[in-house]
């Protein structure tokens, strides 16, 4: 008998592909110095990197629903600034019902009325989302190519609702007092509303990554995604599933509607379209379906849109492209490509 | 004959064939038919878009590509002209070398697109797409000096495209034969010819292994087409196609702007014209574009006089105002999708055979 038993081998995965699974975590650091040595002025450099990192999360927030939706449900929806737009306007009335609070000094006072105007958004949009699926998704699943036609039509069609509920007007929305104005940190003057943005977009990916990776609704989504015929096998109704998780993905973009409302100041029925361009570079960026590679891909966003909007403001928007492009060659499925997006 | 000219692609349906005569008809004799200056604008609009979706046909309805760039390169194509006319003077010579430009410059910009983008996904290339004809869009209303930004350029045409020129000094059938009208008919022949010419294409062994691809691209790979090959090819002609249509509207309304030729607004317009038509058949182009621009310019009138008749009513009236007609439209848009997937000239089609 020979001593040589057979043992299972756990080869390790050489070490350039662990560095390689690393690198896109480096990017966002590594842009972060760029932007310095391009800036040259510490006390700009921080302010453009909070305004940055703000903006990036404001847009991780809209897009983190895109791509869980379509990485969940393999359904790209491209109504999707539609309920940003909706949760705009609905912040924005809740917030005018709200004026007494919004006028106050307080700090908690005026939280709490963002936060209810945020509640109130998101469940508009939520169940906006749930009409939006089984009317206008469902008869669909498994069609990109309709899918993206008739999400092209329910964007048209909220936009217009939109104009007759609302008036097509552009409606200035006023941040409620103690978030106006900024606070002052050695020689950088750093807004407090874009504080309060990078907490709350921070706060969320926490509790996302959270929530997929340790709830038991976080494995089902997971599992969804690798395989959905085996979860509805294992007696999980996966429509259900579905139906919530859009619902969920509606209601973020009602959220980041509202964030994003109260950053511009000014909201119209088309920011939701407009903002879609920024979402949609993003979900690329990180690779269609990916909660993490969203997250790298909206702070490389908002960091180099702010960046090149005071070193070259010419070049700002085809920045976010030329950043895409060189990723795409780089990666061709995005940062975090997820299995199903082939 | 007529089979040669169509490229053996008839109609293959009485009534379409005689919804297409009719539409023939009306715009071959557009001038004399309806005299005025609005039924005029109209005709030639629909000329031009005719090419332009079909061209967008070409990708969507033959290949199953989706691509939101299109209206980028209708944007070339007329900027193309109006700046060669604006700096070079109005002249024909200019027109033709200013549309040249701009189709290759589309030629170019497609191919790079196209074999950068077309490995991947349908959702990812839509959505890249969208982004740079979004950042082009962009670029044009930043690059103000060159292309005049938001307000567009104004230029002058050659003199005998223009109303002052007379041909003959009597009216032939009580209408003057001005230069609008000879403008009018190059607008309407450019458009034929184009129009033919991508019948030819699709009705081509190339334009059946478009849809070869489009049906299964991973069985036309395995039987030795070069999917990404057809793809590019596809797009870079759609997109010369596209920038010539847009050198005739350059042509036609003496104006390019950001709004004429880039928005969103106008992509969503194609996109409906396409499926209202019908996906996958030039003829839908035909008929969606007719249809769309006849509702666009003159069911607003309509709706405004139903908004007049029902004012009584709150809710209704503000739901029909002339302002909603998009609403309609985007609600059309979802029920053809659904119901009529082939859209008209499909449904009729399918009706026949």
């Amino acid at each position: 008998m020979s001593d040589t038993a057979i043992r299972p081998r756990l080869e390790r995965r050489p070490l350039s592909d662990r560095l390689g699974a690393a690198v896109p975590l480096a990017l966002v650091p590594a842009l972060a110095l760029a932007g310095f040595l391009a800036v040259g002025n510490p006390s700009t450099w921080l302010t453009l990197t909070v305004a940055g990192l703000a903006m990036g999360l404001m847009i991780f927030i809209m897009a983190s629903g895109l791509t869980i939706v379509f990485g969940l449900m393999d359904v790209i929806n491209f109504g999707h600034g539609a309920f940003i737009s909706v949760g705009a306007f609905v912040g924005f009335t809740v917030l005018g019902w709200l004026a007494g609070w919004t006028a106050d000094p307080r700090f908690m006072v005026n939280l709490g009325a963002v936060f209810i105007a945020i509640i109130a958004s998101m469940a508009a949009t939520g169940a906006m989302g749930y009409a939006f699926e089984r009317v206008i998704v469902m008869p669909v699943y498994g069609q990109h190519l309709k899918q993206i036609l008739v999400t092209m039509g329910g964007l048209i069609i909220a936009q217009q609702m939109i104009h007759v509920i609302w008036g097509p007007d552009a409606i200035h929305l006023a941040r409620p007092e103690s978030l106006r104005g900024s606070i002052v940190l050695g020689e950088a003057a750093i807004e407090k509303y874009r504080l309060l943005a990078v907490a709350i977009g921070l706060g969320l990916f926490l509790a996302m990554r959270h929530i997929l990776r340790s709830t038991k609704i976080g494995l089902l989504v997971r599992a969804g995604v690798e395989n959905g015929e085996m979860v509805e096998a294992l007696g999980y109704r996966i429509r259900r599933l579905f139906l919530l998780v859009f619902m969920a993905g509606s209601a973020l973009a009602g959220l980041g509607g509202v964030m994003w409302g109260l950053y511009q100041e000014t909201i119209t029925a088309h920011m939701g379209s407009e903002i879609m361009v920024l979402v949609f570079i993003v979900v690329i960026i990180g690779g269609l379906g990916s909660v993490e590679g969203c997250f790298i891909g909206a702070l490389l966003v908002g960091l180099l849109s702010n960046y090149t909007a005071f070193v070259a403001p010419k070049v700002a928007l085809v920045s976010t492209i030329a950043l895409m492009v060189a990723i795409l060659m780089w990666r061709p499925q995005g940062l975090y490509p997820v299995v199903k997006a082939k | 004959m007529l089979r040669r000219i169509l490229s053996g692609d008839m109609p293959r349906n009485r009534l379409l064939s005689a919804l297409l005569a009719a539409v023939a008809l009306c715009l071959l004799l557009a001038p004399f038919l309806f005299p005025g200056t609005k039924p005029l604008e109209t005709a030639a609009r629909i000329c031009i878009f005719i090419v332009l979706v079909a061209s967008y046909d070409m990708l969507l309805g033959y290949t199953g590509i989706v691509s939101f760039a299109h209206t980028m390169f209708f944007g070339i194509g007329a900027y193309g002209t109006a700046l060669a006319l604006s700096s070079a003077g109005p002249s024909f010579v200019s027109i033709l070398w200013g549309s040249a430009a701009g189709a290759g410059v589309a030629a170019t910009l497609a191919l790079a697109i196209g074999l950068f983008s077309l490995r991947v996904k349908a959702i990812f290339f839509a959505m890249v797409t969208l982004a740079i004809a979004s950042a082009f869009a962009v670029l044009v209303s930043q690059l103000s000096h060159l292309t005049g930004g938001e307000d567009g350029l104004n230029y002058r045409i050659p003199r005998e495209l223009t109303p002052a020129f007379r041909l003959v000094e009597e009216r032939v059938f009580g209408v003057r034969i001005d230069g609008r009208v000879l403008s009018y008919y190059l607008v309407f022949g450019v458009s034929l010819a184009l129009f033919l010419a991508m019948l030819r294409i699709v009705n081509s062994p190339f334009g059946r292994t478009l849809q070869a691809v489009r049906d299964n691209a991973f069985r036309a790979e395995a039987i030795g087409y070069r999917v990404v090959w057809y793809r590019t090819t596809a797009t870079v002609l759609s997109a010369v196609m596209a920038a010539l249509a847009g050198s005739l509207l350059a042509l036609w309304l003496r104006y390019t702007g950001p709004a004429t030729t880039l928005s969103m607004e106008i992509m969503i317009d194609i996109l409906l014209m396409v499926v209202i038509g019908g996906m996958g058949t030039m003829y839908g182009a035909v008929i969606g574009a007719t249809l769309f621009i006849l509702a666009q310019t003159y069911l607003q009138d309509l709706m405004g006089a139903a908004e007049k008749a029902t004012s009584a009513v709150p809710l209704v009236s503000m739901l029909i105002a002339p302002e909603r007609w998009l609403l309609w439209l985007g609600v059309l848009f979802v029920l053809s999708v659904y119901f009529f997937p082939a859209g008209v000239v499909g449904r009729l089609r399918a009706g026949k055979s």
